[in-house]
């Protein structure tokens, strides 16, 4: 760790060195950085692009690319709800108007296309677990019994 | 010790969303020593879920839907003697769904501990890479090619004819990537085999390795799947252990070195050159090709891209022969797919059969018609890029050329099945709207033409114009066909022109105000 460096920036070298020796590894990186902290802070892009021999604005153009990967923290419960077709067909786009409308503070509302569970749907991921059949109550009670300190986001 | 009774209780994701974990517990509980419960992939009878098989001498005895608060009641009434009950389904494969299927690349799903080698080889796992490597690649390439399989994730190129391009080329390091992106809405079998077999994909792979003369491989999954990544993960480690993978495979000359990536929410990155430059760890943005991935792929290097029930399929193919794959299907189009039924359908699923099966049989028959129980209106094959296709469109056959024919694509065998309460309009905008926000951003007739469409179809459903602003719909569909760089832009329209061409009605009902337009953080109107 260089002397005064942030313990982000110091983290961003680990995943980094967790990393030598694969190809292409950016992602995987982010992905670590992202699972630990929920986020990927702007503050370790310097140090991918120095240490990945990459400039500032592709380690940026790569953050900025994917929908994975927040350059800021998700509040609270963070709640997916599926708008692909399949899931529209089951009434999706109600059932995110009903999450946006009535899930208030400490919800974070997302759309996702496809969660792969199409024949149960409407699909919902609620702090990355994934829950099939989902109607306004439902989600309302997996809601109001999510653990806010577990926090699950991709561990991979 | 007396003898346990086993108990299977599927661990695939779509069982897990509506209770399978806490099920396996509960008949944990009940059953105590007497119990062995088994975790499984799922069978593919999915509105069934979770559903629970008992091993007797007949066979295995399904039950389901199980709700966890159900199971001490069922255990009561003799569930784990597979007694009769009111969850009762009967021999699991006799249940009509299964029992009338071809399960062929499926064959194990459902069956098999996922991450059990032992399971894995009793059950015919392995035969295809034994037999594969006492062949030569070019032996291996004519038995694939003589299969007529083609690809499975969207475009059905002919698998052989892909491989022996990459076999024909010379290189420091060649490579097999899995596209296991699946990001079409509607599909989800690419997941349950990850899920529920993945020794097949593995064994797949390193056929193609030894095929391609490749010697290292990946695959990318979407990030939406951490079930099928950590499975995935588990398995390959079981086959290092096993001499599946790694150096001199099954003590052959083979070695194949693989590995999982993870993607990170672009729909985008299933287009393979996209996929590859992901891997890269790059934006994901479509190449133009040529050059084709097959002589400059990852890393600029010879590379198989191809999908995960492509590869899934090819064990089987070398295993069993050619001619036994090739033996089912109709024209050009060879073997089984691995039908996914899902939307408002009344039983949704997994259905594997012979190309031919007629899209009425998939809907009304193996899917029984809708969920709501109000007519079928419209379905949509072949993922948000397939067409949407009316009730009198039932009598087509699932086959490449004819669904090509017919304005509509095949794709990776999804169909998304809508009740008469559907809004064609709705659905078209949403083809548009969905371009719009996946669009890589690489060329104009995609990223822009996208967003003029949706805000043409907005007109149109308002009344502003109706007919003036179809036509301008209809100039846009045609530009970002003839002008797209890649099938993303390409095909939207394929779904945009069909509800038109079959629904147009809802083109011209009464109007739908204009969205009033959001503006983003950088003032940019969404
Ligand atoms: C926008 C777009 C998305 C795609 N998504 C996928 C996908 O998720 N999975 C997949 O296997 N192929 C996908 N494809 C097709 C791939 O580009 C490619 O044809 C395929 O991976 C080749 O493998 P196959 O020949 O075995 O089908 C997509 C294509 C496009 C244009
Ligand atoms: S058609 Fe769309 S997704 Fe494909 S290259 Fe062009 S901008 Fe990218």
């Amino acid at each position: 760790m260089t002397s005064g460096e942030s313990p982000v920036a110091a983290r961003a070298r680990s995943a980094v060195a967790a990393h030598r020796g694969e190809r292409g590894a950016l992602l995987p990186i982010l992905h670590d950085l992202q699972a630990e902290f929920g986020y990927v802070d702007p503050a370790v892009v310097p140090v991918l692009a120095e240490e990945l021999n990459l400039s500032r604005a592709e380690v940026h153009g790569v953050i900025s690319f994917y929908h994975d990967f927040r350059e800021s923290p998700a509040p609270g419960t963070v709640v997916r709800v599926c708008r692909a077709e399949a899931c529209q067909a089951n009434g999706a786009e109600a059932l995110m108007a009903h999450a946006e409308r009535n899930l208030g503070d400490g919800v974070t509302v997302q759309q996702v296309f496809c969660l792969g569970n199409c024949a149960l749907g409407p699909a919902v991921e609620v702090n990355g677990k994934l829950a099939g059949r989902v109607d306004a109550a439902r989600l309302d009670a997996l809601v109001a019994s999510a653990d806010p300190f577990e926090r699950k986001v991709h561990t991979v | 010790m007396t003898t346990q009774t086993i108990v299977y209780v599927p661990r695939d994701a779509a069982a897990r969303s509506v209770g399978a974990d806490e099920v396996a517990e509960r008949i944990a509980a009940a059953g105590g020593d007497g119990v062995r419960v088994v975790r499984t992939g799922s069978r593919g009878l999915l509105w069934l879920e979770p559903m629970v098989e008992v091993a007797t001498d007949r066979g295995r005895v399904a039950y389901g839907p199980v709700a966890a608060h159900e199971v001490d009641g069922l255990v009561a009434a003799g569930m784990l003697d597979g007694a009769d009950t009111d969850h009762s389904l009967g021999l699991t494969e006799d249940i009509p769904f299964l029992r009338d299927q071809r399960r062929i690349t499926f064959r194990r799903v459902g069956v098999v501990d996922p991450l059990s080698a032992a399971d894995y080889e009793r059950h015919g796992g392995i035969a295809g890479l034994r037999k594969a490597l006492a062949m030569t690649p070019e032996q291996v390439v004519e038995e694939v090619t003589a299969s007529g399989l083609r690809g499975r994730g969207g475009a059905g190129f002919p698998a052989g004819i892909k491989w022996k391009t990459v076999l024909g080329a010379t290189a420091d390091v060649k490579f097999v990537c899995c596209n296991a992106d699946e990001g079409d809405s509607g599909t989800f079998a690419d997941r349950m085999l990850m899920e529920g077999d993945p020794f097949t994909l593995i064994e797949g792979m390193a056929i193609a390795a030894h095929a391609v003369g490749a010697t290292e491989g990946y695959v990318y999954v979407r990030s939406e799947y951490p079930d099928a990544i950590a499975t995935l993960r588990q398995a390959i480690d079981a086959a290092y252990a096993h001499g599946w993978l790694g150096e001199s495979v099954l003590g052959s000359d083979l070695s194949f070195d693989l590995h999982v990536r993870v993607g990170a929410g672009a729909y985008i990155c299933g287009e393979e050159t996209s996929m590859l430059e992901s891997l890269e760890g790059k934006r994901g943005e479509v190449r133009s090709k040529p050059p084709i991935p097959a002589l400059a792929g990852l890393f600029g290097r010879p590379t198989v891209v191809n999908n995960v029930l492509t590869l899934g399929s090819v064990p089987m193919i070398l295993a069993e022969g050619a001619a036994e794959f090739s033996g089912f299907g109709v024209g050009r189009s060879r073997g089984t797919q691995v039908f996914q039924l899902g939307g408002n359908v009344a039983r949704g699923g997994i259905v594997e059969a012979p190309f031919g099966i007629t899209l009425g049989e998939l809907v009304n028959g193996y899917g029984g018609g809708t969920r709501t129980g109000r007519p079928v209106r419209a379905v949509q094959v072949g993922g948000p890029l397939g067409a949407y296709l009316p009730v009198d469109r039932f009598d087509l056959p699932m086959d490449y050329e004819e669904f090509a024919a017919a304005g509509a694509m095949v794709g990776h065998g999804g169909v998304v099945v809508f009740d008469d309460t559907v809004d064609m309009a709705a659905m078209a905008r949403f083809a548009m709207e969905f371009c719009a926000e996946e669009s890589c951003g690489k060329c104009t007739p995609c990223r822009v033409g996208a967003v003029r469409g949706r805000e043409t179809i907005d007109k149109i459903r308002a009344g502003i114009d109706a007919e003036a602003n179809l036509e301008l719909l209809e100039d846009l569909c045609e530009l970002m066909t003839d002008g797209s760089l890649c099938a993303m832009g390409g095909l939207t329209p394929m779904p945009v022109r069909s509800a038109v061409q079959h629904f147009g009605e809802d083109f011209h009902r009464s109007p739908v105000p204009l969205p009033t337009p959001t503006f983003g953080p950088n003032g940019s109107a969404s």
